[in-house]
């Protein structure tokens, strides 16, 4: 009796041991599902969601503040994927909060006074000047986060759309047409 | 006799080649106008090297090759440079890129040129002079062949040349090997020397006696040694780099690995051909082979200025009025042309002109039937019904499992598929679909990384700033706190000096400091009236009054001119500037 009471009071103790060594061993450093989920988030950093960014998203959405379908450069797809991720449901896009068509800042460097203001508000430090000189945007650093428009003094800045070039063309679904056989 | 080994799957399609090979090679016109897309070959477009308005010699260059994977662009006839703006290439998407738009002057004037003796160059200088000339494999990949002629880690041993040319309809390669065998294989010593390979294995497909025969005949008739034509069966796509080099040398190249690992590198025998004019004639690539067939009077091969409009250059075959469409390449694998004003490029072996009645439309593809003949056919020994259903479904991730990418769209799958499924479609679908996001992934990895450095350089300035002020605050603290102390000691020692004095009334402050210092102000009281003495002794009363009554006013308007400095500054000298 008092011996198989120690055996399972050893046993406890060992386990346990073994349990708290790995906890501080093999703790895991921040919240690996907010990792995830900022891994599907498009990186834009545009704030749309109503977070400075989409690292502050993910970690809303990990804490189950935000919904999932706030991200309108994710597209739907973003979505799902992260209805996937968190095993919930996939839920649209509210009223007019779809996504746009992908496009880059420019800026009209006529118009340009070199006031910065829009250096600063770029999260991606993708424009390029110094004050009271021109300034312009990288083009592939761009995310089309539209941040830069609305500190811009003189509305210089507009967005461009990208246009389907050969160098980012893709092949379409194939779709088999339908051909009316017998008029009406 | 060689072993030959044998490559899964294979199909044989009707090869259509007789019709194009009755007649030899002819010169196509110079056409009206040039049309040399900047974009023809595998890497970077070669950046415009001429303005609008310019004129240009035959063998100029007008793209110069931007990095490291680019090629050169000549213009091919000498004339005038009418537009460089989008025009329409061929291409699958349809969509316009960058050309050059020659009018030519009709004299075809050659720009000053002249070849090397390719024994005598260094190896470096060799490739440069492919790059320049912009040689590109001219089997249909157009590779920059200067970048596939080395290889620094892997012994070659094996060079293969291809001229199995497996598509239906084409011959251009045909009519090469057989009108031009001599130049093709001096093309192939020179590859050869660059890859230090020991042998040479031109593969030609049964299919083609006459070339066989004429290659033979100039192995022979060149002394070429370690060089062998080997007859291949026509299989199609026995012609695919991949599968002449498993049938010549029993070798399979595995999927991500390249033939060099395995000590083979293969050329088409039109790229050897051209390797030979670049170096010894120090002739640009600037026309090629092409096969016009199809629905034509005469099916023919013409050698061809790169840039001649197609339907120009069919024309000189007789066009028909039921054409409706113009294909590029072979019938399994070729490229539907936009429109007929498109220019021949590196890249275009053959024009078929397509009808109705040649290329009836498919009928509408039906369900899979899981009959798995696409598997049998398969060279790349892929499961085609299993990437179809995942591709189909836009499961992106199995078709990767099933490797999607080792899909070389040869089309023997959609060939046999008794359900007309448009299968290559499907795959090349999932393929750009993964590629995209592959892209949109990367870009998403960099904004993110740029976004990190971005917060943590702002935090980092802020905490700089912080620790400037920091430091200005301790600084200004601690003169506080010192003239503070200095006060306090002061007062101090004042304290301790009336306490003592008030214990002991007789006490005298240890003043010897002070004394020595009194001492010291007297001396130098007396030193400076002993330097300004003023010789007065000897003068009369009446002198000695006059001096003093000066000697007031002076101090009088000293006084009044230190006062007026202290009020105002005096005006700067313009010296100081």
């Amino acid at each position: 009796m008092i011996s198989a009471l120690l055996v399972m009071i050893g046993i406890s103790l060992l386990l346990g041991a073994v349990l708290g060594f790995s906890a501080i061993k093999f703790k895991v450093e921040g919240n690996p599902l907010v990792e995830k989920i900022d891994a599907v988030l498009p990186q834009t950093q545009c704030g749309q969601c109503g977070y400075p960014g989409c690292m502050p998203y993910a970690e809303a959405i990990a804490k189950g503040e935000a919904d999932i379908n706030k991200c309108p450069p994710g597209g739907e797809e973003g979505i799902r994927k992260l209805a996937e991720l968190l095993g919930v449901d996939y839920k649209p896009f509210g009223e007019g909060a779809g996504p746009r068509a992908k496009a880059v800042a420019f800026i009209d460097e006529q118009t340009c006074i070199g006031c910065t203001l829009c250096i600063q508000a770029c999260p991606v430090d993708a424009i390029v000047g110094a004050a009271k000189q021109m300034h312009t945007i990288i083009a592939s650093e761009c995310t089309g986060c539209e941040l830069c428009l609305a500190p811009c003094p003189v509305d210089c800045i507009t967005m461009e759309p990208i246009g389907e070039h050969i160098g980012n063309w893709k092949w379409t679904y194939p779709v088999i047409p339908l051909i009316q056989v017998a008029a009406k | 006799m060689r072993t030959l080994y044998k490559f899964h799957g294979g199909v044989h399609p009707p090869t259509h080649k007789e019709e194009s090979t009755r007649t030899p090679i002819a010169q196509a016109a110079i056409p009206s106008r040039l049309v040399i897309p900047l974009h023809q070959h595998v890497g970077n477009r070669a950046v415009p090297d001429v303005q609008v308005g310019d004129h240009v010699l035959k063998g100029q260059i007008i793209g110069r090759p931007e990095g490291r994977l680019s090629s050169a662009v000549h213009a091919s006839t000498s004339g005038t440079v009418s537009a460089i703006d989008m025009q329409l290439v061929a291409h699958h998407s349809g969509l316009p890129d960058l050309c050059i738009t020659i009018t030519p002057d009709g004299k075809d004037e050659w720009i000053a040129h002249k070849g090397v003796d390719y024994k005598q160059t260094p190896h470096t200088d060799l490739r440069h002079i492919l790059r320049h000339a912009g040689v590109v494999g001219l089997g249909g990949a157009v590779f920059p062949s200067d970048m596939k002629s080395y290889s620094n880690k892997h012994k070659i041993k094996t060079l293969v040349l291809n001229g199995a040319e497996c598509e239906p309809y084409i011959t251009c390669d045909d009519l090469l090997m057989r009108e031009r065998a001599s130049d093709i294989l001096r093309g192939a010593e020179v590859l050869r020397t660059l890859l230090y390979a020991e042998e040479v294995l031109i593969g030609i497909e049964d299919n083609k006696p006459e070339a066989i025969a004429s290659m033979r005949q100039a192995v022979l008739d060149g002394n070429h040694e370690n060089m062998e034509v080997i007859a291949v069966p026509t299989l199609y796509p026995g012609g695919g780099a991949k599968q002449l080099i498993r049938v010549l040398t029993g070798i399979e190249v595995a999927a991500g690995v390249r033939s060099t690992e395995m000590g083979t590198q293969c050329f088409n025998v039109a790229t050897a051909y051209c390797v030979w004019r670049a170096i010894t004639y120090g002739e640009p690539l600037l026309s090629r082979i092409v096969t016009v067939t199809g629905n034509v009077d005469h099916p023919q091969n013409y050698e061809v200025l790169l840039g001649t409009p197609v339907d120009e250059l069919v024309k000189q075959s007789g066009n028909r009025a039921d054409t409706n469409r113009h294909i590029m390449g072979g019938p399994m694998m070729g490229v539907d042309l936009p429109s007929g004003a498109v220019g021949v490029t590196k890249a275009t072996n053959c024009i078929i002109e397509g009808s109705d009645a040649l290329f009836p439309p498919p009928p509408p593809a039906l369900p899979c039937i899981r009959c798995t003949r696409c598997a049998e056919v398969c060279p790349a020994e892929l499961q085609p019904q299993e990437l179809y259903w995942f591709a189909k479904a836009k499961d992106f991730g199995k078709t990767q499992e099933y490797s999607l990418f080792d899909c070389i769209e040869c089309g023997a799958c959609a060939y046999v598929c008794p359900s007309q499924i448009p299968l290559v479609q499907y795959y090349r679908f999932a393929k750009s679909e993964i590629w995209q996001r592959e892209q949109e992934a990367q870009a998403a990895e960099v904004a993110r990384e740029r976004h990190e450095f971005r917060a943590e350089r702002i935090e980092r300035e802020k905490r700089e700033k912080a620790e400037r002020l920091a430091q200005k605050e301790r600084e200004a603290t601690a003169a506080r706190e010192a003239f503070t102390l200095a006060q306090a000691l002061a007062a101090k020692q004042a304290a301790e000096l009336s306490a003592k004095q008030a214990a002991d009334p007789a006490f005298e402050p240890d003043n010897t400091q002070q004394m020595r210092i009194d001492a010291a102000i007297v001396r130098a009281k007396a030193q400076v009236a002993a330097e300004h003495p003023n010789n007065t002794e000897m003068l009369t009363p009446q002198q000695k009054a006059e001096i003093a009554e000066i000697e007031a006013r002076r101090a009088h308007i000293r006084e009044m001119a230190s006062n007026a400095g202290a009020d105002d500054e005096p005006p700067k000298s313009n010296k100081d500037k």
